[in-house]
């Protein structure tokens, strides 16, 4: 792409769970960052520069927690860098590392997203009220519900498509031990007798809050060269933005979306996404977004993304799996969801996923995407250089 | 409270509280005085011609311009899509099950939430004509809330295609 070759030499994440009272923000971070050192074979005295990333500091209350997190980053005399890209912050802060390299200003880069729901009201937090509107929404919830009422008109979508993805993605958690919920017994008919709680959504198609932290290593070529570790070469990064509200807007599906996938697979090289991107851990915070992102993404056409699912196709046994991890609607750190879906596509490509692995992934995306579905960041990373 | 259990940290109840001033601008200033006169004013975009009810911060982000004069929308307008709620939340002071809807008004171009009421949940639908009803007179201020809710109007449901553009 025009710049150094980087390569994602660690990838670490904590057993996320609804509250982790045994530790603070620091030692939930601290946890991440030292499993992705130690599966690089390195240590914070070999990181040049970091990069942190979490949603809105409302959501723990804490203002600027970089500033404080230096010490336990052992940052004191390098670089430390902030992102905020609200829910996709994960996968801007990944991304702004890996430009870090791709720049030839780093070596070795630590990167770190984080959230401590259970400290906050991530529900309140989103839903403060504002000079120009009511406070009608309820969370997160309230405020993509309609989008999918309207997808689901739009595209001729059956009613139960969303319990479907929602079934999936618990199941497969189960194959995932960082997952926060592991919940094996889910079947279709089970999942659409969970109440409906911001109706069209139900009860099963919402994810979790959890408390959880993701870190990557990333190292130029020349230094990924002399390790003997699993690698996951970044093929391509892109991000885009658009404003929440403006009008004939389309809502669910994006145009800033659209261009940032446009924009990725062209930088990898990449002509027919569907053949030749080999599994996809995708931001699905609400099970509906599976079949939204399908057709956003460019893998389904307009108003197929749910045949896609009802066809088995983003099954881990399908043509493109989605989410083998679980997904966000298993894990929901927010800040880190992000992170850990650009690191769940590097342990794809590294042969690190355990019992979740795809066999014989060569080439997987990572996507996330934040505020009223206003910010994508997305990468694509192989097992090959390029 | 705060929480100290077995030989876990202990977790200190910290609440935090801010008054806030935004400072409106032009044009959510006539959105806001209009509707402390019971009126609805937007302005419309003089490049594609749309109107944005709320005008929020004044601008046409699909042409990265101001937007231009102020137009008289509603009072009427049509349901692009809605929620039904049944999540209690804290800070709620609305009944269970509400529907907080997306309202495209008569003239505009933007949808805006609020919530729907004197018909039940059920009986809500995309494309249902609603009208607001209004508080007293009396308690009118800045705010959108001078609108208690929306109701039905009672005429025919707008077809698919009028408001498919705006979901
Ligand atoms: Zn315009």
């Amino acid at each position: 792409m025009g710049a150094n070759r980087c390569a994602v030499v660690g990838v670490g994440q904590t057993n996320h769970t609804s509250v982790r009272a045994d530790v603070s923000i620091a030692g939930l971070v601290r946890e991440a960052v030292d499993r992705a050192l130690e599966a690089a074979g390195m240590t914070l005295a070999d990181i040049d520069a970091i990069v942190i990333g979490k949603a809105p500091d409302m959501l723990e209350g804490v203002m600027m927690p970089e500033l404080w997190l230096t010490d336990a980053l052992a940052a004191s005399g390098k670089p430390v860098f902030r992102v905020h890209t609200a829910g996709s912050v994960g996968g801007s802060t990944a991304i702004v590392a890996a430009q870090h390299v791709m720049s030839g200003v780093h070596k070795r880069v630590l990167t770190v997203a984080f959230e401590k729901q259970s400290d906050g009201n991530a529900m309140w937090a989103l839903s403060v009220p504002t000079p120009f509107g009511v406070p009608v929404h309820a969370g997160a919830g309230g405020y993509f519900s309609p989008i999918i009422r309207s997808y689901m008109r739009r595209s001729g979508a059956p009613a139960h498509i969303g319990a479907m993805v929602a079934v999936k993605d618990r199941t497969n958690a189960c194959k995932n031990p960082y997952a926060h919920l592991h919940e094996p017994d889910w079947t279709l008919e089970k999942a659409l007798e969970t109440p409906m709680l911001w109706d069209p959504v139900r009860f099963i198609e919402t994810c979790p809050s959890s408390d959880g932290a993701a870190a990557l290593v990333m190292v130029s070529e020349d230094v990924a060269d002399t390790m003997n570790v699993p690698k996951a070469w970044v093929h391509s990064t892109a991000m885009r933005s658009e404003p929440t509200m403006f009008a004939g807007r389309n809502q669910v599906s994006p145009r800033a979306g659209e261009l940032c996938a446009e924009d990725l697979y062209r930088k990898a090289g990449i002509t027919n996404p569907l053949e030749e991107i080999d599994v996809c851990e995708v931001y699905v915070p609400f099970s509906w977004f599976e079949p939204m992102w399908l057709e956003n993404l460019g893998f389904a056409p307009r108003d197929h993304g749910w045949r896609f699912v009802e066809d088995g196709v983003t099954e881990m046994t399908g043509k493109l799996p989605f989410n083998p991890s679980g997904g966000v609607l298993s894990t929901n750190p927010i800040g880190a969801s992000g992170m850990i879906r650009f690191g769940e596509a590097a342990m794809q490509v590294m042969g690190l996923a355990g019992e979740h692995q795809i066999d014989g992934a060569r080439k997987a995306m990572g996507h996330a995407y934040g505020g009223g579905s206003q910010f994508f960041a997305m990468w694509i990373v192989g097992a090959d250089k390029n | 409270m705060s929480e100290k259990t077995g030989d876990k940290p202990l977790r200190v109840r910290m609440p935090i509280g801010i008054d806030y001033k935004w400072c409106a601008g032009p044009a959510s200033t006539d959105y806001l005085t209009g509707l402390k006169d019971g009126r609805l004013f937007g302005r419309r975009c003089p490049v594609c011609e749309l109107v944005y009810f709320p005008p929020r911060n004044g601008v046409c982000a699909r042409d990265g311009v101001m937007l231009g004069e102020s137009v008289e929308v509603g009072p009427k307008g049509t349901i692009s899509t809605f929620c039904i709620v049944n999540v209690p939340f804290l800070g709620q002071t609305i009944k269970l099950p509400y529907v907080a809807a997306t309202i495209i008004l008569d003239g505009a171009h933007l949808g805006f939430s609020h919530l729907i009421q004197e018909c039940e949940a059920s009986e809500v639908r995309m494309g249902m004509r609603v009208e607001p009803v209004w508080r007293d007179k009396a308690e009118w201020d800045y705010s959108l809330e001078n609108i208690l809710y929306f109701k039905p109007s009672g005429e025919p449901d707008a077809p698919f295609d009028d408001y498919e553009r705006h979901l």
